[in-house]
């Protein structure tokens, strides 16, 4: 039995991203000021109402949990604008790259090669299901046995847990190359590195791209976790300290900025994604007839 | 065979032949044969890599070794009730982001307007690590279920809600005109129409959650000590019980793949009318 798992996220992702594109041409843009008015208050109505309700219900509550938002805005500005920037914010993010990078290098490279073998695939594929199978975060007690505590024990973590999306999806795009593209590379001798990146790497981004996506949310919640079971720096262990010693609005402030991370690496991803699959998404657009 | 949502979006485009339709392998018989060699093959390297003394055993128990841990604490009353423990995290948790996410998806997806002020706030809240969560949970619940409940339901109500919400998008405009022109009310559209379309994205979606509520539901337990199989970890770890934190491990891969195949089998199941099983069926 094959895995049909791996591919939907990516099926999905790229269905999703269609869903997107369909809609976007549809959308007034810009045009009156009416319509940009409009869409301001798309985007702002709910979360200043949240954010309204929240700051009433902080203020009228007695809770000692819930500090307003001032309360925490000013505690976030204090602590990472401050040096704590570069003792915890900076290495968690150096190790979350790293990690995250490590797991894409060999994620996409032992996909490719398992992709490409039907033999070896089928030997190692129940092997690959149960190791996949293994939630990420268990692994944290075992590096920590195994490579202590330090930096390389987090990157290790993280790469464990990242990998197995990566390459299970890679395998997944590179069975899927299309034949018939395969046979006419062939025809024209194309062979070597060039198939690789021309035919094989180029069909595959696709499901590629997805199982990044799905290891970088999976490399943000290890960089936590490690961080916050063993470490002496690092955002995790900011925020589990402050939990410790009741520090209510340092806590949600380290809260507030692991959000706006994942945000932003969230963000940042979807831009490269749309650059490294312009031509994908442009063929879909091509055969839906837009 | 795939994800039955793309094998529907993707079937227009000229390179999809090519991508759905997933042949099994031709050589049937020789496939599981191959896979349990590799398991076998894995097991050999495990057992020999310590005891030829390539790695210390005080780092990576033989398998032998491990794997009589697993059985012994498979006999104890202990390790069942941190199974249960960890299982009912899941399930209570996937039940309660499912509930919510189907009822509010179904609800904005029809009401385009309002959705449309959501979006914003969706796309915000959705990439931000549940595991954020954990101290708040800590101070709210304690070493509670509650603790792991939230973490669970955070994380797996977004990967539904944006299933559903893409299912209810993919309404085929003449299905819809269609019924409409017969005469269906707004909930026999919903029933036959809506429902059938969103059912393999909403699938999908409790798939990816199901594997997601497992991670988190252990996730919880190891970081705050919320009772199940995550604790047990993080108490085998500390005590130095190398062979259980491996026994452990193994377990929670083996529940892993129970729950990957049963989501599996419920998903075939519910969609056994749907092209993409059917069509895998005759294949």
């Amino acid at each position: 039995m094959s895995q049909p798992t791996q591919t939907d996220p990516a099926t999905t992702e790229s269905a999703a991203a269609a869903a997107r594109e369909t809609r976007a041409p549809r959308r007034p843009r810009g045009g009156t000021a009416r319509r940009a008015g409009s869409r301001v208050l798309h985007v702002l109505l709910l979360p200043v109402v949240l954010i309204g309700v929240y700051a009433y219900a902080s203020a009228t509550s007695s809770s000692y949990y819930t500090p307003t938002p001032d309360l925490i805005a000013s505690a976030f500005g204090e602590l990472w604008f401050s040096e704590r920037l570069f003792s915890d914010v900076l290495p968690s993010l150096a190790r979350l790259l790293t990690g995250f990078t490590l797991a894409a290098l060999i994620g996409v490279s032992l996909g490719v090669l398992l992709g490409m073998s039907t033999r070896v695939r089928a030997t190692l594929e129940p092997l690959l299901e149960f190791l996949r199978a293994i939630p990420p975060p268990v692994l944290v007690p075992l590096m920590i046995l195994l490579a202590g505590i330090d930096d390389s024990m987090k990157i290790m973590v993280i790469v464990s847990g990242c990998v197995w999306p990566i390459l299970l999806n890679t395998v997944e795009g590179v069975r899927a190359v299309d034949p018939v593209l395969a046979d006419t590379a062939r025809c024209y001798g194309i062979g070597g590195t060039t198939r690789l990146r021309v035919l094989i790497l180029r069909s595959a981004s696709p499901q590629i791209m997805a199982g990044l996506r799905l290891a970088l949310a999976l490399a943000i919640i290890l960089m936590v976790i490690s961080e916050m079971f063993a470490s002496s720096s690092g955002l995790g262990f900011a925020i589990v300290q402050f939990q410790r010693s009741f520090a209510i609005p340092e806590m949600w402030a380290g809260m507030v900025l692991l959000g706006l991370i994942g945000f932003a690496l969230s963000a940042l991803f979807e831009l490269a994604e749309s650059r490294v699959l312009y031509w994908y998404r442009g063929l879909r657009a091509a055969h839906r007839g837009e | 065979m795939t994800a039955t949502p793309a094998t529907e979006s993707r079937a227009p485009d000229p390179p999809a032949p090519a991508r759905s339709p997933r042949r099994p392998a031709r050589d049937g018989l020789g496939r599981p044969l191959l896979g349990a060699l590799g398991i076998l093959a894995f097991l050999g390297l495990w057992e020999a890599v310590p005891r030829l003394g390539v790695v210390s055993d005080r780092y990576l128990p033989p398998a032998t070794e491990v794997l009589v841990a697993l059985g012994a604490r498979a006999t104890t009353p202990g390790f069942w009730a941190a199974v249960g423990d960890t299982l009912a995290g899941w399930a209570l948790g996937l039940a309660i982001a499912f509930t919510a996410a189907v009822v509010l998806g179904f609800t904005l997806g029809a009401l385009p307007r309002i959705r449309a002020y959501t979006t914003s706030t969706v796309d915000f809240l959705r990439p931000i690590p549940s595991v954020a969560l954990i101290p708040l949970a800590v101070l709210l619940y304690g070493t509670d279920i509650r603790s792991t409940l939230l973490l669970v339901v955070y994380a797996c109500f977004w990967l539904i809600y944006i299933q559903v919400l893409y299912g209810v998008a993919d309404v085929d405009p003449v299905a819809e005109q269609t019924a409409r022109s017969y005469g269906l009310g707004r909930l026999a559209r919903v029933r036959h129409v809506v429902w059938p379309t969103t059912l393999p994205y909403l699938m999908t979606g409790l798939r990816l959650a199901a594997a997601v509520a497992l991670i988190l539901s252990i996730t919880a337990q190891l970081v705050i000590g919320s009772p199940g199989i995550g604790r047990e970890i993080a108490v085998a770890q500390s005590s130095g019980a190398v062979e259980s934190v491996y026994a452990l491990i193994v377990a929670t891969g083996a529940l892993g793949v129970v729950i990957n195949t049963g989501v599996r089998v419920l998903e075939r199941r519910v969609l056994r009318w749907h092209t993409s099983v059917r069509g895998e069926a005759t294949a």
